[in-house]
């Protein structure tokens, strides 16, 4: 028996990694130590914000020590990264904020329980935008985090997307098989697409929020983040699931959602929006559009075109519904219980210079922006609209799911744009959004996969929308289409850097 | 709708948000012209339509009443960063 090069064993899907484990081709130490030392190497990325090497072979060594027993998880000693919105315990858990200085929790968050319970090892908490604010990686106290992409012939670093941003690259840059992302607004699904990888984000209610730092409660869904669309369904199964300690987890049973990749959509109908196809969209994200509706129609699925009128309000209506949710979420972080704290003469004081000197600009701006929407006097024109307008968003949908079984659109409207890129105007970066909130407001499961490339030679992302809790309809056609892209590309990043 | 100095001064200190003076106008901009882009929500015809607070259509479960954990002030307490015999301390706030 040859044992595999350090290098193959980093480019192995979940599913690979699952039979080379069980056929005893290599031991989970092996496949561990093969990804410590690629992540290691690959700093320059800024993916990680805390390397847990040490933990990460004792998990591993538990994990051998266990199949040896007989008893494997279905992530059984598998590498992953855990973006750094999961509370860890006893982990520096930072959440990309200052004001989480130094903070270890005494507690584990139910997802990453779940995984660790299905026997995955976890190399350590990556990289995000601060509290899961952003859709460049740009606001994280730690620091920007690279895309292993870069335009072909051109040296500039790229953004990976955000906010899983340091997820996205990590897995795309082949320093862990698999990686937690959340998503908010578009924060698993963005990263995907412009790191060349597949994310799902779940139906509302399927996996647990317990022990994720909460952004808005509304809209805040975890979910897989793979390099491809097996092994999201394999790692979706081990992260959702009922929990009793989050009021909105869904007393649902799991499906197999592996079980659901037949690779047969014939007879599907499959809605395609007008409304996200707005004029000036750029032209190679149209023709891959176009040749994704191909490829469906190809495999025997009917494209039906929909349409979805209130599309064009949805980042609006976001954008008074998260700050509002974020703003008084955001309300704990008082320097009293945990975290940064910075005196003052008075408790006021000191909550001020506290908040005013741990949360960067971007949530500051959020969390007065909430802070008016909820003011009285304003919360009726804002909050209240935004709300109702949120209604007929997710109307919208429910009557496009009475005509088609699933929604392939963009990911989003540009491939991965330059890092520091769209600073000045937050409100062009919250157009990146533009695909990706809608769904996010309805609740909707959405899968992004790479589809192709741009002519730069940058990844490019669709989107599957799914009816509530039809995650398995996500994944089935999910797996149909990336057989049809059959992308193969990689990023130009080769841990060298 | 834009927002003044004044106003950005008074949510500032809803939020406890400590902002410099001279920082006050140009944040007044930007959130005004944030502000102002949501403004698009108000030609949306929202009559008779119910606010969605709620993403999950279902009602939230009972559970026991029951006390499920406890006794454990050390964890509570061990992130803190000033506690004083078991408590949280915060500066003085009575005269």
């Amino acid at each position: 028996m040859t044992t595999p090069a350090p290098s193959s064993l980093t480019d192995l899907t979940i599913a690979e990694a699952r039979s080379g484990l069980a056929r005893g081709d290599f031991s989970a130490v092996e496949l561990t130590t093969a990804h410590i030392e690629a992540m290691e190497k690959a700093r320059s990325l800024n993916a990680f914000i805390t390397e847990t090497p040490g933990h990460a072979l004792a998990e591993a060594k538990a994990s051998d020590q266990r199949r040896k027993g007989g008893t494997v998880g279905a992530m059984e000693g598998i590498p992953i990264g855990m973006k750094d919105l999961f509370c860890t315990e006893g982990v520096l858990t930072t959440a990309g904020s200052h004001i989480l200085d130094g903070f270890k929790p005494p507690y584990e968050s139910t997802v990453s329980a779940n995984l660790k319970k299905a026997g995955a090892v976890v190399v350590g908490k990556t990289n995000l935008d601060e509290f899961a604010m952003g859709s460049s990686n740009m606001t994280s106290y730690y620091g920007a985090v690279t895309n292993p992409w870069k335009r072909r012939g051109d040296a500039s670093p790229l953004v990976p997307g955000g906010s899983s941003g340091g997820s996205a690259a990590a897995v795309a840059a082949r320093l862990c098989l698999a990686a937690t992302g959340t998503d908010t607004g578009g924060s698993i699904r963005q990263p995907a697409a412009f790191c060349g990888i597949t994310g799902i984000k779940p139906t509302y209610g399927r996996c647990s929020r317990w022990g994720i730092v909460a952004f808005a409660s509304s809209l805040d869904q975890a979910g897989p983040m793979t390099r491809s669309v097996r092994d999201a369904a394999i790692m979706l199964g081990a992260m959702a699931g009922h929990d009793p300690k989050d009021s909105t987890s869904a007393p649902m049973p799991v499906p197999d959602f592996e079980a659901a990749l037949t690779g047969d959509i014939r007879g599907l109908r499959v809605g395609i929006p007008t409304e996200y196809r707005p004029e000036g969209l750029n032209p190679e994200i149209a023709r891959l559009w176009d040749q994704g509706v191909a490829w469906l129609k190809d495999a025997g699925a009917t494209p039906v075109e929909i349409g979805l009128p209130h599309t064009k309000y949805a980042l609006a209506t976001y954008y008074i519904i998260a700050p509002a949710e974020a703003s008084s979420n955001l309300a704990r972080y008082d320097g009293l219980r945990f975290g940064l704290r910075v005196p003052g003469n008075s408790l006021d004081e000191m909550y001020m210079k506290t908040r005013g000197a741990g949360f960067g600009r971007e949530v500051r701006r959020r969390i007065l922006i909430g802070t008016y929407a909820l003011s009285a006097g304003y919360y009726d024109a804002y909050y209240l609209k935004a709300q109702k307008v949120r209604s007929l968003i997710a109307r919208d949908f429910r009557t496009a799911f009475e005509t088609v079984d699933v929604i392939l659109t963009p990911t989003a409207p540009t491939p991965a744009f330059g890092l520091g890129d769209r600073m000045d105007d937050p409100i062009t970066m919250y157009l990146n959004d533009v695909f990706t909130v809608p769904t996010s407001l309805a609740g909707l499961p959405g899968l992004s996969l790479p589809a192709g490339l741009s002519a730069e030679g940058l990844p490019l992302g669709l989107q599957l929308i799914g009816r509530p809790f039809d995650e398995e309809t996500v994944l089935r056609v999910g797996g149909v289409l990336e057989t049809a892209a059959g992308f193969r590309a990689r990023p130009t990043f080769t841990g060298e850097a | 709708m834009s927002l003044d100095k004044a106003t950005v001064r008074n949510i500032a200190f809803l939020a406890r948000i400590e902002v410099p003076d001279e920082a006050l106008e140009p944040l007044a901009a930007e959130l005004s012209s944030i502000i102002g882009w949501i403004e698009q929500l108000q030609e949306v015809d929202t009559r008779g339509v119910e606010p969605m607070a709620s993403v999950a259509a279902m009602s939230l479960h009972w559970r026991d009443d029951v006390v499920s954990d406890g006794a454990m002030p050390e964890k509570i307490l061990a992130n803190a960063p000033e506690t004083t015999e078991g408590f949280f301390t915060v500066p003085k706030v009575v005269e």
